[in-house]
């Protein structure tokens, strides 16, 4: 494997341009999976998954397959899922609830708080084997935190606390619950997995950019237009998808607009471009009297203005998750190789909201993030020609000009694009890449 | 690729599981023809067309589908296909649908429609990748004057809830 010093590393990233080894070394691969999934606070999923004491599910870190449960103590732990005796997966289930990790090859049997329970034949490990069982338990991952319900692990011993690594970001977190009725969210819906070949950064740097979806969701666009105007859209399923894919035909204008804000440690958000009020709750629309009734009944008419008032599309953590609060959708990124990444799409409920509103959460992640959704299968399919022309030798830059030059300081200390279409959420993402990568631990 | 006329379709009121075999093996050879439009015809306007994400699922609205399409929403995937900024589908796979295992299930007293399993093994190629994908079918057929039309058809795929690239070809 290549090693890289900080100088070349350095030349990898520039102000308006980066390197395309960053998408396409394999070497570099793995370099990011220790110095950037392997140090930074990953999304690992939200503690609606994990009610119950028992509880658990599976999700990987870096790759390497770990649990996160709930002790009986209530408390949520993230441990490795290997055997400390041979190494196999000692939880192959995705998701349920257990009193205990049973190894499958010896019968090793480990708590929920990893703690190692018995042996089979544990006297031939000698007359100490009750002490050595002390030190077998499973691996904790070194650091868990949530914020709002969501959980987060550290796969470093040390590192910035969760709230600082978060910082403005947590208002979008906020957004997310505070618009739930009760001030609690839950995983509903069932989890969209999907894969593509082509590098990790690739949908993270899609999901803020807001130039695309005149171009890689025209097609979807225009034939949603064509089949004439949705219905009244009182409730409908159909509608939400067929509104949706209208609005991606906003006209530039409409992006220019957006608001893009570059936050540290590379996270970003991006304002909303909806128009239609059948689609977004802070819009008005009639339909959701109901909702605003609920809201309105736990806080107050003032703070559900206040509430509804905030106008974000999507919100990048970086480096592994993106989630859109008016829509009830978080997705998690797993980089698998250099050249192929899975993506995992989850929906929420605000619970105390109309049920009718978890049916226009589903709708929406059929048409936003369905694996053969008319919106998302061209993403997809764009991150494979970009993977693919990036493997060209003789042109070596990625160019990342858009709006350079012109960022903005904002009072509050954050950074913001000139105007809504600028490359900074990119831009953003990829200084933070430098300094994961060239930081020393 | 070769495409040829097909017979008229029997309007029959007595439909034998035979005609309702060549009815399936008609709706698969304008599927590896890419004759949506076709294909399109032959739902009935309140159709749906579904492939579940979960084993077993019951409920389209509550839980995520993988395609969960009334008549318009199936029309906007059709009119897509043809799009030449279709990413996904231009150029369209090329595919084989094999459609086995035919048997008539016992009618459902609320619906009139003819109730129809069988198995589907399709075989997609978009250049420089051949897939395969398994499922298992339900078709509710409707005799109309213009003969059988698909009312209803839902698609469990074997792997719908595993790790799955981007589906851009039909069923």
């Amino acid at each position: 494997m290549q090693t890289y010093t900080r100088d070349h590393l350095a030349q990898l990233i520039q102000p308006d341009r980066v390197h395309r080894d960053i998408y396409s070394d394999p070497d570099l691969f793995e370099l990011e999976m220790k110095q950037i999934f392997g140090q930074a606070w990953l999304v690992l999923g939200h503690e609606s998954q994990i009610p119950n004491p028992g509880d658990f599910f599976r999700t990987d870190m870096a790759r390497q397959p770990v649990i996160v449960t709930r002790h009986v103590d209530g408390k949520v732990q993230v441990l490795l899922n290997r055997c400390q005796h041979r190494g196999s997966l000692v939880c192959h289930k995705q998701s349920g609830n257990t009193r205990q990790f049973v190894c499958p090859y010896h019968g090793w049997a480990y708590a929920t708080d990893g703690e190692l329970r018995a042996i089979p034949i544990i006297q031939g490990y000698g007359a100490d084997a009750k002490e050595k069982m002390k030190t077998l338990g499973l691996s904790h991952v070194p650091r868990v935190a949530s914020y709002r319900g969501f959980i987060f692990a550290s796969l470093a011993p040390s590192g910035p606390p969760l709230e600082d690594f978060l910082g403005y970001m947590k208002t979008s977190f906020d957004d997310f619950v505070d618009r739930s009725p009760t001030g609690e969210i839950e995983v509903v819906g069932g989890v969209f997995k999907h894969a593509y070949n082509g590098n990790w950064k690739l949908v993270l740097e899609n999901h803020n950019d807001t130039v695309h979806p005149a171009h890689v969701h025209l097609s979807s666009s225009d034939a949603a237009l064509q089949i004439g105007e949705p219905s009244s859209g009182e409730e409908g399923y159909a509608d939400i998808a067929i509104r949706q894919m209208r609005q991606n035909a906003a006209p530039v204008a409409v992006w220019e607009k957006l608001e893009l804000k570059a936050l540290p440690y590379g996270h970003s958000i991006m304002g909303d471009y909806h128009s239609d009020s059948r689609l977004v709750s802070g819009l008005g629309n009639p339909v959701f009297k109901e909702y605003y009734e609920a809201l309105e009944k736990r806080v107050g008419k003032e703070r559900t203005a206040e509430i509804l008032a905030v106008s974000r599309f999507n919100s990048l953590v970086y480096p592994n998750c993106s989630f859109m609060s008016q829509f009830r959708q978080l997705r998690i990124v797993h980089p698998v190789s250099v050249d192929r990444t899975v993506v995992y799409s989850y929906s929420f409920r605000l619970k105390g909201a109309p049920e009718k509103m978890v049916h226009d959460t589903v709708a929406f992640a059929n048409v936003a993030n369905g694996t053969a959704s008319w919106v998302l299968t061209d993403d997809l399919e764009v991150y494979e020609r970009v993977q693919t022309g990036l493997s060209a030798q003789l042109s070596d830059w990625v160019y990342l000009g858009r709006g350079h030059g012109g960022d903005v300081l904002d009072a509050d200390g954050t950074k913001r694009g000139a105007t809504g279409t600028s490359e900074i959420p990119i831009r953003n993402q990829c200084a933070a890449w430098l300094d994961y990568m060239t930081a020393e631990h | 690729m070769q495409t040829h006329d097909l017979l008229p379709e029997q309007a029959s009121h007595d439909v034998t599981l035979r005609d309702i075999e060549q009815f399936l093996y008609r709706e698969a050879y304008l599927l590896d023809h890419n004759r949506l439009e076709e294909w399109f015809a032959l739902f009935t306007t309140d159709a749906t067309y579904w492939i579940p994400l979960e084993a077993n699922q019951t409920d389209p609205l509550g839980t995520c589908s993988i395609i969960y399409d009334d008549h318009r929403l199936l029309d906007i995937r059709v009119r897509q296909a043809s799009h030449t900024w279709a990413h996904a589908r231009n150029p369209l796979a090329r595919t084989c649908h094999q459609v086995t295992n035919v048997m008539l299930l016992p009618s459902e007293d609320s619906t009139p429609e003819l109730r129809v399993c069988s198995n589907l093994v399709l075989v997609e190629y978009r250049p420089d990748r051949q897939r395969v994908f398994a499922g298992l079918c339900e078709h509710r057929l409707r005799k109309t004057d213009g003969g059988l039309k698909i009312a209803f058809k839902r698609i469990d795929l074997v792997n719908s809830e595993a790790e799955l690239d981007g589906i851009a070809v039909l069923f």
